[in-house]
This record gives C-alpha cells, structure tokens and sequence, in this order.
C-alpha cells in the first residue's frame, strides 16, 4: 500500500488556494530566466541562417578539423645567430674562469658554459688558494636562473628606470653631504683591493662617509686576535696537508669554519702513505663533519672547551690554569697536549671558539709548536666583518645620527640578532638602498632595491689570501636591467669609467688578460702585493672610522699575555642550564641560497635530513625534556618540537632530531633557515636561528621547552647503524692495516665449493659468464674512505651534470629522493665499528645476554658518541648486473666500457630493476618533475631549465633512471681523442663527481689503461667492493677507511 | 639570345681562372678559406655583379662604338668590349657600373672626374696602380675617397698597362641600359605551352578510336547474332554451375583461410601505418627565404661544411648565421638573368626577391653598402629532429668517420627545396652502423683497440657495430 503522506516545500502550499504556490506549479522557476540575454537578440537568432542541422554540422566539421590538426607533428623553429660570436659553436662547451665571493663562499671556479649559458661550476685546478667549490659553490650556477630574482632597479616596490635611479640618488646623496650627515656603506666582505680603492674613493667625495663590513656569520673574534698578534685583519691560514696531528677544539674546520675551504688539504693527509696518516683529534658539541672524520672525538659543551682550550695551552705552552673538567675529558685532553708535543711542528692545533682570548691561545699554541701548517704570512682576507663596528651601527642608526644607508651583499632584517632595531634604525634614515639580487627582508624595507648581477654576469678582483688574486668575470651577458655595487659607486664618484676599466686600470700584476684567462695570479713577492691594491683593502678596513679604531684600542687592550688570556677564558668558561651551539650547514651555509632547490634538498651530511633545519640534542637529554623522534609507517621521520630561548629571545616550534655524539647538556641549532621574503613558497624552510645569535657568539645559555605537534621531517636513511655489517663499510686500525696481512683486514668473502671455501670473485664458482672487457676502455671509479670527509660536492655536481630533477619535501619524506649520488652515514652502535662487529660475530643462540633477538635490536641505536663513516653511493655499474637481467623490455644493458646503460626511451616502468639493485641506486620517477606546477622548481620554469644539460635527456614520468657514470662525458673524452687523432691520456676521462672531488676521493678512469690512476688503485691492498658475497663485480671500487686510532 | 650568353659565360670562366693567378682580392676577400670548386664556379647561376646587363649588351653594341667615337676624339682610343673583360677581372669585386659597392660606381668615372675635381687621366692612372702611395702623399681627393669607403684601401694594379686603363674607361663610359623585358620568358613559355598540346590531342584521338572500335565490335556482334537468330542456330548453353562465390561460401576452410589472409594482411599494414608515426621522411616544410641548396651546394659546388662548419667539431651540424650567407651575398645582390627566369618557370621563386629577404634579416643597406644594426633573425624551420632522448654528433659521423653528409640527407646539391632524405629511425641507424667499416687508418686513437679486435673478430675492417657502436648507451643517455 502506497504511503498517502503528503510532502509540502513550503507552509505556502498548506492553504489551499495560494496564488503563489499557482504560479509556481506553473513554472519552474520563480522569475523569468534571461535566456535572451546571454543568448543574444530574439530576432537576430531567428533571422539567423543557420539551421540546427547546419549547427552541427559545423560543430562536426570543426572538431574532425581540430583532431585532424592535432595529429600533424609540431613545427619546431631554428633560428641561427644573425651574427655569430667567432668563440661560440653551438653544442660545443666553453670554459671562462671565475670567481664567486658572496660574502660567505670564496672559491676560484671554472664556469662550463653551452651556447652561452653557465650550466656548471667546475673547480679552477690552476687556483693556488685552498678554497674548492663545495656544494653551495656548485649550486650557485643555478642562482643565476632564479626566477625570483629582482629584474630593474626599484623604488617602493615599483621598478624605475637607472636613469631615474640615478638623479633622485645623486640628488639625495648631495643633499646628505650638503647636509653634513652621514652616509654609511654597509657591504659584504669583498675581499676586493678594486672595490676598497672605489670605496675610498667615495669617501673622499663624499666626506662624511662610514664603511661598515659586515659578515652574517662573524668571524670578527678571529680577526680582533690575528689583527692583535699580527697586525692585519684577516685569518690564519691552515693548510692541513702538512700537519700529521690535527687537534680542534670547536672548529668544523671541513664545514664553514673561518671561511671554511680546508677539507682538501686535510683530505690529502688522512690517506696513509708509507704507512703515515695523520691523526685527528676532535672536541666538540655537536656531530660535525669533522668531529665525524676525526679518529677520536670527545663531546663536550662549548663552555667546557674553553676550558679544555686553556688546559691544552697549558700543558704545550706552559702556565697553570684551573679547570673542572670531568675526568674522561681531562684524559683526552692530557694525551691531545702529549700528541702535539710529540709531533710538534708537525701539528696543529685550531679552535672556533668566538673568543678573542680562545683565538690567541691557538696562535700561541701552534707557535709554541712551530706548526708548519699554521701561515700567518699569507692571512686569509674572506671575512673582514667587526661586530663592534656593527654593533655601533645599529645604535647609530637607531639614534638617528646615519642619514643614508647603501646596503650591498648583506641582509641585516634577516640575519642580525636584533633585526627589529635595525629596522627602526633603517625607518630613520633619509635615504635607504640596498644593492640586492632578490627582494630580501632588508631590500623590501629599504627605499631604493639596486637589482645586482649574479656573480657570473659581474666584474670583480677578489684577494682570497694576501697576494692570492682571482677575477671575477662574466659569463653569460646579463639576463636581467641590473647593476652591479661597485658600477653605481663608480657613477656616483662621477666617473664614466665602467667597472672592468676600472678594475683593469688599477692592475699592476702581469697580463691583465692572461689572468683573467686563468682566473687566478699570485704575486710574487707576497709580503707586498700589486701596487695599491691589498694595502688599500686593509687601510679601509682597519682604518674604516674612527669609532672602530676606538673600540678596536679595547679588543687590544683585553689581548694581554697569552698566559693570562688562558685564564680569563677559562674562568669565562661558565655554565648555565642547556648551550646551544650555532652552526651553519654545508648545504645551506648563511642562508642566502635558501631559494636554491638543489641546496634545499641536499641532504645534510649527518642527519640525511633535507628541507630543514632543526635542534640537535643528546638522546639523554631529549628524554629529559620529553622530546622524541618515531619513524612512521610510511617509512619517514617525524620529531618534536621545541622552544628554544635565549635572554628572552624565543624561537618557538624548533622541530627537534635526537643526534647521536651530541654533547649532553649541549644543543646545536644551524642558521640559514626561515627566510620569509624574496623566495618561493617551498622555500620558506625551516625556522630562522638569527634572532638566536646574540653578540654575534655561536655559543650561548639557552632554555629549552617542549612545545606541541609533530613535525614531518624529510629524512633520507633512517637506518643509522651498519648493524656490524662489514662487508658494506670496510674499515681497520692503522696499526692493523701496517702491520697484519690484507686477508686479516680486507678479506674476500667466500663460500663452500666441494667443501672447500672459495673466495666469490673466483670463476668457479661464478654464475654468470664473463664478458670479455679487454678491449677498448674498461671504466672504474673509485672512491677512498679515507680521505672522503662527506662534503657533499659531488652530490650537487652530479645533479647539475645529470639534469637530476627536485622533488621536493613531501615526495623526499616518501623516499623519493632523486640523487643519484647519495652519501650514506652510518654510526657505531658500539663505541666503535669494530666493537659492532665483534658483537654481532658473538652472537649466539636466539635468546640470552648474546642472543641475536635482542643483540640486533640493540645495534640499530647508535652509540651515544658512535665512530661515523661515510660512503657515497651510486650505481656500481656491476658487470654481473642483477637489474639487467630482471629487465622485460631490456632497458637496462650493458656496455663494452663497463657502464651499465640505461635507455630512458625504452623504459616502461616496471621497477623491477630497483627491486633486484642490492645497492638501492635506481630511482624512479613517480611524476613528471619538469613543467608540472606540483613541482614547482626550477624546471618549472623557462629561465630555470636554462641551467638543464643540453647533452643529458630530462627523463619523464614513469622511467627509472640512475648515475650513468657520466656516460656523456667519456664518450666526449673519445671523442674528442678520435677527432684529434690521438690516445687518450689518464686523468683525461672525468664523471662529474670525480672532477667534483678536490679531496681526491673520487678517481675515475681507464683500468685497461695499466698506466692509469684507477688501474693502480684496483690493485691496492685496501680496493674491496660494496656487497662482494652478492657476486656483482661492480665496477666501483671502495678503499678501506683506516683510522688512526693510535693514542700517542 | 641565349646562346650569346653562354658564349660569353664561358669567356668569364676562363676569366676567372685568370682572376685567380693574378689578383687576390676576389676569392681571399669573399671567402677566408680557399674552396676551389666554389671559386670555379661560382658565376654558373649566380649573376655577378660584372656583367649583369650582358644579356642586352649586343643591340647597343653598334651606338655604343659610334658614341665612343663621338664623344672622345682627343682620347685614346679604348676598346670596351677588351675592358669589360678586364674590368670583370680586375675591378668588379669591388666596383660596380651603377651601384656603390665596396668602392664607388664608376659609370662616366673619367668624366665625372674631370667635371667635377678636375683630375685628369694621369691621376686615374696613378690611382689605380697605386693608390696606397697616393694617398701617403697626401692628394686631397685621394683622401677624401679613402676616407669616404672607411678607410678601406683600393687594391693597386701595377700590372695594368696605360691600353688596359683606356679600355676600362672606355667600358664604363658606355651609357647605361634600359633594362629590356625578357622576351623569351613569354616565347618559351608558350613553345612549351604548344608542346603539351599535342599529347593530349594524339591521346584525345587514340581514346576517340579505342570508342570507336569498341562500338564497332559491339555492332560486329550484334549482327553475328542476328544472322545466327536468323539462321535458327542455337548458341550451346552451358550447364548451370554453382557461381563461384557460392561454391566459395560453401567452402568453410576457404572462408576461414582468406579471413585469417585477410586479417594478417590488415595487420601488416596497420603495422606499417603506425611504424611511420613519427617517422617524417620526406618532410619538406615551406622555409621562410627559399633557399636553394640546387644553385648553392650543386651548381656553385660550395662544400657543405663553409656554411655548416659547427659539423666538424660539434654534435650540431648549425644553421649557418646570417653573417655566413653576407660572405658572399654583399656582392651577389642579384642572379644571372638564366637562374632567375628557371626560378621563376620551375619553382615559381623570384630569388632576386629572395636575396632581398636576407638583406632584411641582417640589416643590409643596399645603397649605403653598410649594415643598419636592425636585424630580424630568420626563423627556419627544422627539418631533421631526432628526439632528445636520441644523442646524435656531427663530427663523430663527418670528422672522425669521413662519411659524407649526401650519405644521410641525400642528394642535397640536387634539392631545390630541403627535405628530409632519410628516416632518421633507429633501424636506419643500426643497419649503418652494422654495414659500414671504421675508418682507422691513420688515426692514433684506434690503433691500438682496432688491432685487438681484428684479432678478436678474425678481420681486418670492423664495423661501427664491431666497435660497439650498437650499445643502448652510446646513443641514450
């Protein structure tokens, strides 16, 4: 029976003879819908033509047409040079020699360039300075094609001609000087003896003018105590490769420490010769690159290694200095003072405490040793900033005495502590302009953005050492209406000379072109320089105004005796509650490439962790404060978060890793994240640690507070012990290594042939047939434990080499990482690798004290101050290749020269070959990573793509792809031999990140050729292959980490 | 007409070869590297500038004597016609009748001369055997002219006798032309025009009597049935068999045999329709200037690589830029009048129009002989595209393997309009590369790797496959 209920829309309806409810059974809808009026006029429709039929027949004929269209192939334009530069032949590459000094990065480099874009920075081997690219070096080729660069000159956000620029700036600065008021230069490092002369130039015009330098990350305690002891600002310089017993206490000396740049001389000693390899002893708080290649590391808080500084001057140098230090650091400290005085002028000893007082104990030190490593001769001039100087600045200008202010190369709204005075300050000066190449915190709160060139479009000479030049060059003609600092300075002393003029005028050092053809010259009388120039850089700096002379009498007046400084440090060494360590990273450095997505997605050497900055701390403390870290089911890292104060300053939601080797009581917290303007989106990571960085001190007291949420980290191995597997990372003990047999230490595993144990390289027992490989070039890179310190450089060369797409930090935490070079980290469990091993050999049974149950659990946590290894990986282009044979479309194959090819366009995604690699190297690309705005890098745009090689396919969804070893670049090394008729002569064939190693882990060459490098180090007690038992024959070498474990 | 120009194109190879024992300004100035065969023949199509109004020259021959003789009675006497010849040798590299070129036009030079700077034809002599001195002297209008082309120096003639000097300026005194219509163009036309006309009639006539004689057949047979109707013959019937495509359907195996045929068949096909997805041989887009490899690359001989000189050395053959095509066209503004009427009749190309083209691509101001800096860069259209993923070097195919470029674009010197020759797939390739044999000899770099694997192989030649040239890698990465 069918329900009678009666639905009613509206109460309306209820009564019965509503006109409304009439008129709406009448029509459906309410008012008159205006067809007319989208439909056009009524009586143009119907005098229309055209019928419904012929309607559709055109809608027919129109779509056959489009779809007919649609199927023709695109018509692809050429357009040729109307007049073609006689230096540039399309496709083939071109080399100009540069040097980049941003203020934080000083490095000689060698810019490839294709039809006239950069599209690589490749080290300058004719540089004699120790600075080589390291990883933000060779990404900043792509800072060039970054779309967020600033395109004109601007005023209040709105672009202006440079005409314009000009008159209302001259205008202005008249005024000011007419005025009397002061105008202040405040500007990066240069390092420049042009820009000092240009500088003094305008201050001569000028009068009342104040040149303040300043650097993000000061190194200005450093340079008050070697301008003390020896009378010119800069720093020592070190070069590690004579110095066999390497002591420091807080100096990441292979990180950023003092400009950083050191790590290929240290790499060259940690390779044992004739039985010698140097031995470094690291004390520290937090994991650093070069706590973790140290052979011995002790952790401590940064107030005890003031003491441990003053402990050490003591038992070298002489004096007595009260310490409480715990009894396992006193020991250490004990046998580092016995071991420098052993090896006396063959050690050095370096320290990154931000202290006067720490910095002269060093000098006197190495001194007192006679270090050979230690050259005071020839200071390093890459960091000239002067906290006091400042310091008085920001007063200054918050008391309203600065009338103009020309910013350049500096973003003080980001990156000083007190950003918030600066700011008022800046609100009060007349004239406002910083010479920027993005629209930065600063340049957005300044009056005037000077849009400035990339380094690679600009003129410049930089002074790295005292008496070391480089030149800087263009390479590329400026993309966009910019400018660089010194030409503006130049037009407003009123010169009409242009910057390279300038800068060729005031040469005095041999042939202005053949110098800049090589980048680098190196005057030959050191102590006195070119004509005019580095003592004009120094005049300008020691000498910058008189206030700082002033303040600098103070630094001067508290460098007493060394003697006396080692007490004053010692007894300045107080501790309260939990410090912090600040510390910049390799990938990310002061933070002014943080809208570099290769940089953003570099993984930071120890923590794998990319996208990210966040506070390290101790597992001990962490479970104090509650903070914690879990892997999630998606395999990813999720982490805490943490406010961390100083002096009332909060930094608030910090996420938090727990790090293993973190001194207890100590946290470490990296600068150069959380920037909030002048870069994309995706970029803004991390949280800024500036406001953090009070008096410019890395080190300071902190308060730290769980705070609520989770945060996702982007994190690349989560696995971070070798669990005692030492047939992945072989390592052994100097002593072991000269005096036991390569059997004892790097065995060949074997397995039972007719009861009989055969080593598994052996042909018999041998599944695979072998390919005959004699003939021709029989490739093999080879990479050295030992002098591997996990820099990181030759990830980003590779990337720019390989045309390695970003993926950003959702697909990262997916473990989509891209690289196709990854350098794995692995702890100890134990104190040691070798106590690992020895453990997990002692296993017995499944339960018990030895049990394998719980013996394995227990080496997946490392060790609270573990041993660390780094291993880069790529593919081991096997001979036996366990991902060609799973191939159903036969993608991958393999070549005659031992690579292991990988054909892109045949590719159709199976993945397979990844599920079989035991190495874990192929990577799969899940989604279209170029023009696709879910990806929104630099492939996503037209000036990004520009730094794309154009000899490397960029690979599109749905193939697998993997390191090639650079198969280009062999194939053009024979090339180019064939062309000219010629053998090709070892050293000649390079992958991108051979070339990228200065340290000279990483060999690649010819093992056909018994000449070569790589023939001779197959050869060598210590090659071994990654997973040998696998059966792969890879065709990547390893070599033996061996450490110097010997206490003196 | 026409056989008067071929006459005289045959003096001026002759005169080139001349040209080329005895000055250096022509063939060093247009070209940097010498390029023999260009150099010999260069005149066949393209019109030099030397004798561009040969073509009506003749018909004024006899006024041009008479005038000759009217005009300059207390001159020389010169004899034109020689100095013409001498003039094509010597000077029209740099001179032009009409036309400011490198130097300055010389119609009427001595009288232009002695109207207007009163310099005699001692000074012309001197001039012309040595300007350089002349100028060093510090003659006021030899600097002046010096000054005016750019300070570019005029190449002295020392070996030019005073008769020599009368000739030329007897030639250039010779009035200038009304440029006459080209009466053979219509001629000719129509004389083809009547050529095709007869075809068709004999055809039209053949199919008229074919028809007829089948009407004629038809008729035959309808009367041959009439009188057998007639004589009561009976015409045999034949026994009523089971048509064919009955016996056919009846016949399953048939049936399923032909249907398989059939579908294997369209299988085949559809295959090779798809396989030549992608595959664009014989693609032939419309260039923005027509540019004919024909005349360049055939007719002229010019080597492939003066233009396409990146083939050499890099993975890109290039497009030469403009500045290339300037090499030679800053003298070459016009075709021979031949060429020109064959482009016209043949390809429907005015290529006078076309040269036009490129002096706007590259800002070439005809009148002034200098460039205006307003360029519009030519945007062809690429005919050979093999996709990214495919890694393709000019140089390892032109320089290290010595093949010739005709091996895989075809018969360019022979295309009037480029066109893809090869299908560029990767079967092409491979097949290449499985039948052609290195070339090792000579080169250090396989000396050592060809013996290896000729004892490895048994042989003495090996292919590019033998090599390894068929490895994925090689070509994909």
């Amino acid at each position: 029976m069918s329900s009678n209920k009666k639905y009613w829309k509206s109460v309306e309806e209820l009564k019965v003879n509503s006109p409304i409810v009439e008129t709406l059974k009448q029509n459906e809808f309410v008012s008159d819908i205006p067809t007319s009026e989208f439909l056009g006029d009524k009586e143009t429709l119907e005098s229309s033509s055209t019928t419904r039929r012929d309607f559709l027949k055109y809608v027919g004929f129109s779509t056959a047409a489009a779809s007919l269209a649609a199927c023709e192939g695109p018509v692809i334009k050429s357009i040729p040079y109307v007049i073609q530069p006689e230096s540039i032949i399309p496709g083939v590459a071109n080399y100009y020699a540069t040097t980049i000094a941003n203020g934080f990065d000083f490095a000689s480099v060698l810019v490839k360039t294709r039809e006239g874009r950069p599209i690589q920075i490749k080290n300058n081997d004719l540089a004699k300075t120790h600075n080589s690219a390291n990883a933000r070096v060779n990404a900043s080729v792509l800072g060039l094609y970054d779309s967020m660069r600033v395109k004109s000159a601007m005023k209040g956000g709105q672009e202006i001609l440079w005409s314009a620029f000009d008159s209302e700036t001259n205008q202005k600065l008249t005024e000011l000087k007419t005025a009397g008021k002061e105008i202040v230069l405040f500007t990066q490092t240069y390092a420049s003896p042009s820009t000092s002369r240009l500088i003094s130039e305008f201050k001569s015009k000028y009068e009342n003018v104040r040149h303040v330098v300043y650097d993000a990350v000061s190194e200005s305690a450093a340079l008050d105590a070697f301008e003390g002891s020896y009378g010119t600002r800069g720093l020592a310089s070190y070069d590690f490769s004579k110095a066999m017993t390497i002591v420091s206490v807080g100096a990441d000396f292979l990180g950023d420490w003092q400009g950083g740049g050191f790590d290929s001389g240290y790499a060259k000693g940690r390779v044992p010769r004739n039985g010698k390899m140097s031995r470094h002893i690291q004390f520290e708080s937090n994991m650093s690159l070069s706590g973790a290649n140290a052979d011995k590391r002790v952790p401590l808080t940064p107030s005890q290694q003031k003491q441990v500084l003053s402990k050490l001057y003591s038992l070298v140098v002489g004096g007595s200095v009260s310490t409480d230090l715990p009894e396992n650091i006193n020991r250490a400290v004990q046998s580092a003072a016995s071991e420098l005085k052993r090896a006396g002028s063959n050690a050095v000893l370096v320290t990154g405490i931000q202290d006067v007082n720490a910095q002269i104990l060093a000098f006197a030190i190495n001194e007192k040793l006679n270090s050979k490593a230690f050259d005071t001769s020839t200071p390093i001039l890459t960091r000239q900033g002067n906290n006091a100087a400042v310091t008085k600045l920001v007063a200054d200008m918050k008391a309203g005495s600065v009338g103009g202010i020309i910013m350049s190369g500096v973003n003080p709204m980001y990156t000083l502590p007190n950003a918030s005075e600066f700011a008022e300050g800046l609100a009060k000066t007349e004239l406002s302009i910083a010479f920027s190449m993005k629209a930065d915190e600063t340049a957005i709160n300044a009056q005037y953005i000077a849009a400035t060139p990339h380094y690679l479009e600009s003129w410049g000479d930089v002074e790295i050492k005292k008496g070391h030049f480089s030149l800087m060059q263009p390479t590329i003609r400026p993309l966009f209406d910019t400018r660089q600092f010194q030409q503006a300075l130049l037009i407003w002393t009123g010169s009409d000379q242009t910057y390279r003029e300038y800068i060729k005028s005031g040469w005095s050092g041999g042939s202005f072109n053949e110098a800049l053809q090589d980048g680098v010259y190196v005057s030959g009388v050191l102590s006195s320089a070119p004509d005019g120039s580095s003592t004009i850089t120094t005049d300008s700096i020691s000498g910058s105004d008189s206030a700082i002379a002033g303040l600098s009498e103070n630094v001067e007046s508290t460098i007493g005796s060394a003697g006396s400084a080692a007490r004053s440090l010692a007894s300045s060494a107080k501790s309260e509650g939990m410090e912090l360590s600040l510390y910049t990273k390799v990938g990310m450095g002061d933070g002014q490439d943080a809208n570099n997505p290769w940089l953003q997605e570099f993984p930071d050497p120890i923590t794998r962790t990319s996208w990210d900055n966040y506070l390290t701390i101790s597992a001990t403390d962490a479970k104090g404060l509650g903070l914690e870290n879990n892997h999630v089911a998606t395999g990813a890292l999720d982490g805490s978060y943490a406010d961390v104060t100083v002096n009332g300053v909060t930094v608030k939601n910090v996420p938090v890793i727990i790090q293993p080797g973190q001194a207890k009581g100590a946290i470490g917290l990296s600068l150069g994240y959380g920037r909030t303007a002048g870069l994309k989106e995706e970029m803004m990571t991390g949280v800024n640690a500036y406001p953090l960085y009070q008096n410019f001190n890395t080190s300071q007291n902190v308060t730290v507070k769980k705070a609520a949420g989770i945060h996702e980290f982007a994190c690349v191995q989560l696995q971070n012990t070798l669990m005692g597997r030492g047939d992945i990372i072989k390592e052994t003990t100097l002593e072991i290594f000269n005096t036991k047999d390569r059997t004892v230490w790097n065995k060949v595993p074997t397995v039972s042939l007719n009861h009989e144990e055969v080593e598994v390289t052996s042909p018999e027992v041998d599944l695979w047939d072998e390919f005959d490989r004699s003939i021709g070039h029989h490739f093999n890179l080879s990479i050295d434990l030992n002098s591997c310190t996990g820099c990181g450089a030759c990830v980003i060369a590779c990337h720019a080499e390989n045309n390695v797409p970003v993926v950003g930090k959702e697909e990262i935490r997916r473990s989509r990482d891209m690289h196709w070079l990854r350098i794995d980290r692995y702890y100890s469990s134990e104190d040691t690798f070798a106590e690992d091993d020895t453990k997990k050999d002692e296993f017995s049974g499944l339960w018990g004290d030895k049990g394998s149950l719980s013996g394995f659990g227990e080496l997946e946590d490392p060790a609270d101050n573990p041993q660390v290894a780094f291993q880069p990986v790529m593919c081991q282009h096997c001979n036996h290749a366990p991902c060609e044979t799973v191939c159903p479309v036969a993608a991958s194959s393999h070549g005659r020269q031992g690579q292991n090819h990988m054909a892109y366009n045949r590719c159709v995604g199976t993945r397979y070959c990844a599920n079989n690699c035991p190495y874990k190297v192929r990577r799969f690309n899940w989604f279209l990573y170029n023009k696709n705005d879910e990806f929104d890098y630099h492939m996503n745009d037209d000036l990004g793509r520009m730094v794309l090689n154009p000899d490397v396919t960029v690979r599109s969804r749905g193939v697998m792809e993997k390191c090639s070893m650079c198969i280009q670049m062999t194939q053009k090394t024979i090339l180019d031999a064939k062309r000219d008729g010629r053998v090709i002569k070892d050293g000649e064939f390079q992958t991108a990140c051979s070339s990228a190693c200065s340290g000279g882990s990483i060999k690649f060459g010819d093992i056909n050729d018994t000449e070569s490098e790589v023939a001779k180090l197959m050869e060598d007690d210590r090659m071994y292959h990654l997973l040998e038992s696998v059966g792969t024959k890879p065709n990547v070498q390893y070599h033996t980490k061996v450490r110097n474990i010997t206490e003196a | 007409m026409g056989t008067i120009t071929s006459v005289t194109y045959k003096k001026w190879s002759i005169s080139i070869k001349f040209a080329r024992d005895f000055t250096i300004g022509f063939s060093r100035v247009l070209m940097k590297k010498p390029y023999q065969s260009l150099e010999e023949n260069s005149t066949n199509n393209m019109k030099q500038v030397i004798y561009r109004h040969l073509a009506s020259k003749i018909p004024y021959l006899g006024l041009v004597i008479l005038l000759t003789f009217s005009t300059s009675l207390n001159a020389q006497e010169g004899n034109p016609d020689k100095g013409k010849t001498i003039f094509n040798v010597n000077c029209a590299s740099c001179h032009a009748l009409d036309r400011k070129m490198t130097g300055p036009m010389l119609r009427n030079v001595e009288t232009r001369l002695a109207e207007e700077e009163g310099l005699d034809r001692e000074w012309l002599n001197t001039w012309i055997r040595n300007s350089a001195g002349m100028i060093k002297s510090g003659d006021a209008y030899a600097n002046k002219i010096y000054n005016e082309y750019n300070g570019t120096a005029m190449t002295a003639f020392p070996q030019l006798s005073d008769q020599d000097i009368t000739d030329i300026l007897a030639y250039t005194a010779q009035p200038a032309k009304v440029v006459v219509v080209d009466q053979p163009v219509g001629g000719s036309g129509g004389g083809e025009a009547a050529g095709s006309v007869p075809n068709k009639l004999i055809l039209g006539a053949l199919a008229i009597l074919f028809a007829l004689l089948a009407g004629a057949l038809v008729l035959v047979r309808k009367t041959l049935n009439r009188f057998a109707e007639e004589k009561g013959i009976e015409a045999v019937k034949k026994d009523k068999r089971l048509p064919i495509w009955k016996a056919f359907v009846q016949n399953q195996f048939l049936v399923l045999v032909t249907v398989i045929f059939f579908l294997l068949a369209s299988a085949y096909f559809v295959y090779g329709y798809l396989s030549q997805v992608g595959v664009d041989q014989g693609y032939m887009p419309v260039q923005p200037i027509h540019y004919s490899h024909r005349i360049h690359a055939g007719e002229s001989g010019i080597d492939c690589k003066y233009c396409h000189s990146s083939a050499r050395v890099s993975k890109h053959s290039g497009i030469p830029s403009l500045n290339i095509c300037m090499n030679c066209h800053k003298s070459i503004y016009q075709v021979a009048e031949k060429t020109q009427q064959e482009g016209i009749k043949e390809y429907g190309v005015d290529y006078n129009a076309e040269i036009q083209k490129l002096y706007k691509a590259v800002g070439w101001d005809e009148a002034e002989q200098s460039y205006t800096g307003v360029t519009e860069p030519v945007k062809w259209i690429r005919i050979h595209n093999l996709p990214d993923f495919a890694y393709f070097n000019h140089s390892q195919h032109v320089t290290v393997a010595g093949i010739d470029c005709q091996t895989c674009h075809g018969p360019v010197e022979e295309m009037e309009v480029m066109y893809q020759h090869s299908p560029l797939t990767m079967g092409w390739c491979i097949n290449c590369h499985r039948e052609t044999n290195v070339n090792v000899e000579g080169n250090e770099y396989y000396t050592k790797i060809h013996d290896e694997l000729s004892k490895k192989y048994g042989v003495d030649k090996l292919t590019a496959a033998q090599m390894g040239g068929l490895e994925c890698g090689k070509c994909h990465y």
